[in-house]
């Protein structure tokens, strides 16, 4: 027992043991039938010193590349301010748990409430929950949500133009949900409205919503002029699912109509951690408050005439709905949530949008230098924010494995010969410019 | 504390003109955003200076309480120390940068990594394989759940749609079940607070062909182990359903059982509970999933990367390891014995509905002595004062004044029996002062709050407070 994170000795077990009346340790599974009892030994490895267990991190960190990175498709190498990761490893921050009790949970909900008020403005719209797991989750949950609001409108209609992973979660989430799904087709790159149109029409009355990407997988910025009117008229919710970071410059969801806007937040500085963790976010107008799933923060006040923040509207969670519940979220993403409220802070108005410039610029400079190289064209012929797909007339593969010796990771293949390329303000020219000498 | 001198909006910090950042120079020469492309007006994001921002957020995290400032015995939620060294791994850049599309053989140390973990779940669950994609404990139910229904529909038994959860269930077992497009059996309980056999037998004599899983957390909520376990899970094999393990109490079983062994086919893994990977004031968290053998190729896609929340899952790694085999195993006796110290040093105090030995939790219903008025939540609010946490309060529903209590391994005999002192003055006050305790806390940086203005009148963002004062 003698371990550095068990306080106890062996007077104090013995002193326990006799209060609780028990003999030893063991005695306190007497009720465990033996036949379910462990008896064995874990193979596990041995206990480590904290030495040898950072000894045996740092070896298998060895085992990674650390790699320029130009990959992207909805993760993507930001800056992380230094700030930030002092402030998270506050322990009050950390090591707390949900802010059920808000009169010493005051700094969490007091985030959360910062977190969602610049959310909303990000996204234009009216409000925002707390934070959810991740981007695709948070697709899943609005299309969810969407059904929930409808009225017995079962079906919903998803742009070819998103992401695929996102797709195949939304899909998982579907099919056991019941929940029918349509793909609207793409026209180079772009979201059909006209096919929007005609499956509206050929669905009459069960499209519960319309689901679109911003920008789309390919980087391709796009026009979603009258799709917010078309999904209305047919009493539908028109959702967008966008990468948070671009919004500082973008035409927000709010502006294109949107009624529910969904996404990841890791562009807000979050590093890429091999896959999270990350943040998603859920904003929808103030109308559909009640339907939205996930933690809420609201202002009020306490019994000294103080302000304070409280988790609210919990009647829609799932702790108290149980098997009525339309999401059985119950939790949020609250640490991540905190890292881009700081992000946010310290960017500001201004930060965000300089940050995008810079990853605009760097893209298409990018993408120039690899046209001019007569190796290279643009797959869509459409404007595109910060990530572009480029097609190769040489062997894709080998070049990917070149650039990779020299300590790049050159962009995701998405096909035999397509490569998608990203660039975000942590690139640097030189990076670039490397990056051609290298074709 | 210092919400009066500290407890503005960032908002309310901010100065136009202000700037928290640096970025390098634009070097690319003319790439201007499109007009059309932008938005009309910017988001209005604070502007404020590096040090405002750094203060306003150091300042606001003292009035937090977290398991580095005190005694936490929030029942369920398995608030152990969060070991620091486990921190510093998961930020090591080796790992950090990693881009999760990267060529495969660009990061064969991270994929050892979850290769590993998920070895060690096996090895402590006694299950075949686990998946690391769920990134919480409710997402990890869902996924289980996915396994099961599509485990029945590979076989054409789309009729399995029915789940049986036991009344002390948690409020995520029937959420996620219903999610997931299953209905639900509400099993009850015995007056032992264990489930009832001879209405689990009703319910698969009149439900038997539609029963897909039966979930369960053992210990119940309750704290006490299910001791008829190998019958229950030999009627819902019987009748042709899976057995879902919930995992959010596996700690006091590190060392004593493993639900593979238990008869349970597919569960899930709070990482941040029994693996020590902080709450982070309510995440991020990780749910891995576990299935029997045969069950693999039913794991579903459920969040985009092989490793999920990797860096939470480095954090459980170094804690397995640090602990060791020698160590693991002790986790769960220590919990279980500081649950039961707590219970039998204060069951004259408060109400124990259900004496007998418990596992690392248990619940009381409010004070014995109820002619004072004075409610679980009056002693929640009251504890705060003393500097604890307050246990997990209302829940499970089956008493009026559920109060329960989780202390973990990691607490000493002395923290634990300062806790029981206050506990028992707290009982003392009901009779002396009840005032002092129905008004608590007093000593916190709020007092308690209006939650009924706030669902009321949602203000839950600063442009909606903005405009209601206008």
């Amino acid at each position: 027992m003698n371990y550095k994170f068990f306080p106890h000795t062996q007077d104090d077990l013995q002193a326990m043991m006799e209060k609780v009346g028990v003999q030893n340790l063991d005695d306190l599974f007497a009720e465990v039938p033996d036949a379910v009892r462990f008896h064995g030994e874990y193979q596990l490895p041995e206990q480590m010193s904290e030495l040898e267990v950072r000894q045996l991190f740092e070896q298998l960190g060895a085992q990674n590349q650390q790699l320029v990175c130009f990959g992207g498709a909805g993760v993507y190498d930001h800056y992380m301010p230094a700030v930030i990761p002092n402030l998270l490893s506050r322990s009050e921050y950390l090591t707390s748990y949900t802010p059920y009790q808000a009169e010493i949970s005051q700094g969490t909900l007091h985030y959360i409430f910062e977190y969602q008020s610049m959310m909303a403005e990000l996204t234009g719209m009216d409000i925002s929950n707390a934070s959810m797991y991740d981007g695709t989750t948070a697709a899943a949950e609005a299309v969810m949500m969407a059904v929930a609001a409808g009225k017995k409108q079962n079906t919903v209609l998803i742009s070819e133009t998103i992401d695929p992973k996102t797709l195949k979660v939304i899909q998982t989430y579907a099919h056991f949900h019941g929940i029918q799904l349509e793909m609207i087709q793409q026209e180079d790159g772009i979201t059909s409205l006209t096919h929007l149109q005609s499956l509206l029409s050929q669905h009459k009355g069960s499209v519960a919503g319309v689901l679109v990407q911003q920008p789309n997988y390919y980087g391709i910025v796009e026009d979603y002029t009258g799709f917010a009117d078309a999904v209305h008229e047919e009493k539908g919710l028109f959702m967008m699912d966008c990468i948070a970071a671009d919004l500082a410059v973008l035409k927000t969801p709010g502006e294109w109509g949107a009624d529910i806007a969904v996404g990841d937040g890791q562009s807000l500085g979050i590093p890429m951690q091999f896959g999270g963790p990350y943040v998603g976010y859920m904003c929808c107008t103030e109308k559909l408050i009640r339907k939205m799933p996930g933690r809420i923060v609201g202002m009020t006040s306490d019994n000294r005439g103080q302000r304070a923040f409280v988790l609210t509207l919990q009647a829609r969670e799932q702790h108290i709905r149980r098997q009525k519940a339309t999401s059985n979220i119950c939790s949020n993403q609250s640490l991540m949530a905190l890292f881009v409220t700081i992000y946010m802070s310290l960017m500001g108005k201004e930060g965000l949008r300089e940050a995008a410039q810079l990853s605009y610029a760097g893209a298409h400079y990018l993408c120039d230098r690899l046209l001019a190289s007569g190796h290279f064209t643009l797959v869509y012929q459409q404007p595109f924010f910060n990530e572009f797909v480029v097609r190769y007339d040489g062997d894709l593969d080998a070049l990917l494995q070149k650039l990779e010796a020299n300590g790049i990771f050159g962009g995701v293949k998405i096909a035999d010969d397509q490569l998608m390329i990203a660039v975000t303000e942590k690139r640097t020219k030189e990076e670039i410019d490397k990056l051609i000498s290298l074709l | 504390m210092n919400n009066r001198l500290y407890g503005n909006l960032i908002f309310e910090l901010s100065k136009p003109g202000r700037k928290g950042y640096s970025l390098p120079k634009n070097r690319y020469g003319n790439y201007d955003i499109p007009a059309a492309m932008q938005r009309q007006e910017a988001a209005q994001l604070p502007e404020c200076d590096e040090p405002t921002v750094v203060r306003h957020y150091t300042n606001l995290s003292t009035n937090n309480f977290g398991v580095d400032n005190g005694f936490y015995p929030l029942g369920s939620c398995t608030m152990k120390y969060n070991p620091k060294i486990n921190e510093e791994m998961a930020a090591l850049p080796q790992f950090a940068n990693l881009h999760p599309l990267q060529p495969a053989h660009t990061t064969r140390g991270a994929q050892a990594v979850s290769t590993l973990l998920k070895k060690s779940l096996c090895e402590l669950t006694g299950l075949a394989d686990f998946t690391l994609k769920p990134f919480a404990g409710a997402h990890g139910e869902l996924t289980g759940l996915m396994v099961i229904r599509g485990y029945h529909q590979s076989r054409g038994d789309e009729a399995r749609t029915k789940v049986i959860v036991p009344d002390s269930a948690h409020g995520t077992n029937p959420a996620s079940a219903a999610v997931c497009g299953l209905e639900i059996l509400e099993v009850k309980s015995t007056a032992d607070g264990l489930v009832s056999l001879p209405d689990l037998q009703e319910l698969i004599a009149q439900h038997g062909p539609s029963i897909a899983a039966m979930m369960m957390t053992n210990p119940n909520t309750l704290g006490l182990f299910e001791r008829d376990i190998p019958a229950i899970a030999k009627m819902i094999h019987d009748c042709g359903g899976l057995m879902y393990y919930d995992g959010a109490n596996l700690n006091p079983l590190l060392g004593a059982c493993r639900p593979g062994d238990m008869g349970f086919d597919v569960m899930h893994i709070n990482l941040h509970k029994t693996f020590s990977t902080p709450h982070g004031g309510g995440g991020p968290g990780s749910g891995p999933v576990g299935v029997r053998k045969g069950l693999e190729p039913f794991l579903p896609y459920v969040s985009p990367y092989t490793s999920g929340n990797f860096a939470v899952v480095m954090r459980a790694y170094s804690y397995i390891l640090s602990l060791g085999r020698e160590h693991i195993k002790e986790v769960g006796p220590l919990a279980t014995l500081n649950a039961n110290y707590i219970k039998e040093c204060l069951k004259d105090v408060y109400e124990l509905p259900i004496d007998g030995l418990c596992k690392h939790e248990f619940v009381f219903d409010g004070l014995k002595d109820k002619s004072t008025g004075v409610t679980t939540m009056d002693v929640a609010k009251r504890l705060l004062d003393y500097g604890y946490h307050a246990p997990t309060i209302y829940f499970p529903l089956l008493f009026h004044e559920s109060l329960m209590i989780e202390p973990t391994e990691n607490e000493s005999k002395d923290t634990i029996d300062s806790f029981i002192s206050v506990m028992r003055q707290i009982a003392e006050e009901a009779k002396t002062n009840p005032d002092l305790v129905k008004s608590a806390p007093h000593n916190t940086p709020i007092g308690r709050v209006d939650d009924v203005q706030a669902a009321k009148h949602p203000i839950t963002t600063y442009q909606q407070m903005i405009a209601d004062k206008s």
